[in-house]
């Protein structure tokens, strides 16, 4: 008890030495760790005082951990479906904005000659791994085979776009439906073939400030900069098209 | 003689029980028991229950085959020797279990250093599965048979030795009888262990429904879209392995009883 007391007093003595600090908690999709890590520290650098943590998952998986209470400033999604669920919880101050799309690719190992052109996923004899159906990438990838009238067999259906794209890297798949901008966050890890455009299978992202938030105006003021022009340069530098 | 419980025991075990018997009441609580019946017999559901309980029922026997000669081989090692097998054995009981799951990739995938060892239990298939539920519920069995057959008097053995038992009747006939408690306790742990398993199968064998998905895997993804389906196929689960349990707990598990 003593111990603990003591522990307790300390911390604030320890961060006293730094100007007070606020702390804005994004919770996003996980196909934007790379960009939103990169445009969150931009956003600090311009906003001294401010740090910006998030936390990268699933969509759905994030917008249940927020109807369940979990402290949050902002919210982007990977589907607008799942955002509406968080909306229609009441959970959002104004309505989201969407501020980037994402379109479909098949990862594959580099050098691969199993699988060169888009139908050649649906071939026997090639291990193809996609998102359940369950997740955003996973009801895009069944809009994608609908549209293009191919009936592939998939190996595995795995629970994130980020496990698809590791059983690729790892040779264990020959194939893996994913976003492009994972294929390119990837680099030479892996090779990729480009899939028709199908316009049910573009992922759109919204993002939008939470109403539980205890900094209301520097939230609004991350939607915006992550949304804006800055933040725009940076996706589509990742490979996100524009929110159309 | 009735002990007196010191308060802050009391107080320390009331929380303790709290914390595990809550979380329980929480999710029963909750489970939509109207649509019991309609998700328990589905077919994805019920196809997830048959390849839970096959792989988990094949991983014990598995455990079995080569689990209770390697606690026999660990009781009667010098002690040094002992001491570094049971710590082997007991890395799959203390690694994440993901972990395991990309240990087995790097093993028995296909650009794994012993990929033709096992060829027909490679990632994305049924024997996969059994593959990466043995490997984490093993050692369950190995140390609590290791324990009985520790704990078992010597000169049984030694009498059978004189009167001209060899090795292999003495295996079979004093140290087999003398442990099948624990041997069937062991065997109910790992099969509950295996039923649960999530992160090496997952990770190892993938998630199709129909050939890789358990119920756990099921249970995961549902919570994606449909609380109330993950929720019924927790209680299902919760309920298989209590029948594991509570079936074995009166006449077979020593630990279990009052």
């Amino acid at each position: 008890m003593v111990l603990a007391a003591t522990a307790l007093a300390t911390v604030p003595a320890c961060s006293s030495s730094k100007a007070k600090t606020v702390e804005l908690r994004v919770l996003a999709a996980s196909s934007l760790t790379e960009t939103f890590s990169q445009l969150g520290h931009d956003f600090e650098q311009s906003h001294p005082g401010v740090e910006v943590t998030f936390s990268f998952g699933g969509s759905s998986g994030l917008a249940q951990q927020l109807a369940a209470g979990a402290p949050a400033d902002v919210f982007a999604a990977a589907s607008s479906t799942t955002m509406k669920t968080v909306q229609d919880a009441g959970l959002l101050d104004g309505a989201p904005v969407t501020f980037a799309r994402n379109r479909l690719a098949v990862a594959v190992p580099p050098g691969s000659t199993k699988v060169q052109t888009y139908p050649d996923i649906a071939k026997p004899g090639v291990a193809l791994a996609i998102c359940a159906a369950e997740v955003p990438c996973g009801a895009a990838a069944q809009a994608l085979f609908t549209a293009t009238g191919l009936t592939p067999h998939p190996a595995t259906e795995e629970q994130d776009v980020k496990s698809v794209l590791t059983k690729v890297e790892l040779g264990e798949a020959d194939a893996g439906v994913v976003y492009i901008t994972d294929v390119r966050a990837a680099g030479d890890k892996v090779g990729s073939v480009a899939v028709p455009y199908v316009e049910g299978a573009v992922a759109s992202y919204p993002i939008a400030a939470l109403s539980a938030s205890k900094h209301r105006a520097l939230a609004e003021q991350l939607v915006a900069y992550l949304s804006g022009a800055h933040g725009e340069q940076v996706l589509q530098a990742a490979g996100f098209l524009p929110p159309g | 003689m009735r002990t007196r419980v010191p308060p802050a025991v009391a107080a320390a075990a009331a929380i303790g029980g709290l914390l595990l018997l809550l979380p329980l009441l929480g999710l029963l609580v909750r489970v939509p028991w109207s649509r019991a019946a309609d998700v328990i017999t589905d077919h994805a559901v019920l196809d997830a229950l048959r390849i839970s309980l096959v792989c988990s029922a094949s991983a014990t026997v598995i455990s079995l085959v080569v689990g209770v000669p390697l606690a026999w081989v660990i009781a009667r090692a010098r002690p040094a020797v002992r001491r570094v097998l049971r710590a082997v054995i007991l890395i799959p009981l203390v690694l994440p279990p993901v972990v395991g799951g990309i240990a087995l990739l790097q093993t028995f995938g296909r650009r794994g250093i012993a990929h033709d060892v096992l060829p027909f239990a490679r990632p994305f298939t049924t024997s996969g599965v059994v593959l990466a539920e043995t490997f984490v519920a093993l050692p369950l069995l190995v140390v609590t048979v290791e324990a009985a057959l520790r704990a078992q008097d010597g000169r049984l053995n030694e009498a059978a030795a004189t009167l001209g038992l060899g090795p292999w009747s003495r295996f079979l006939r004093i140290d087999l009888v003398a442990s099948r408690g624990a041997i069937v306790a062991g065997s109910a742990l790992c099969f509950a262990r295996a039923l649960g398993e999530f992160g090496a199968t997952i990770t190892y064998a993938g998630n199709l429904p129909g050939t890789t998905q358990t119920l756990p895997l099921a249970t995961y993804l549902a919570l994606e879209q449909d609380v109330a389906h993950a929720l019924v196929l927790s209680v299902l689960l919760l309920v298989v392995s209590l029948l594991v349990l509570v079936g074995l707990r009166d006449r077979w598990i020593p630990a279990l009883q009052s």
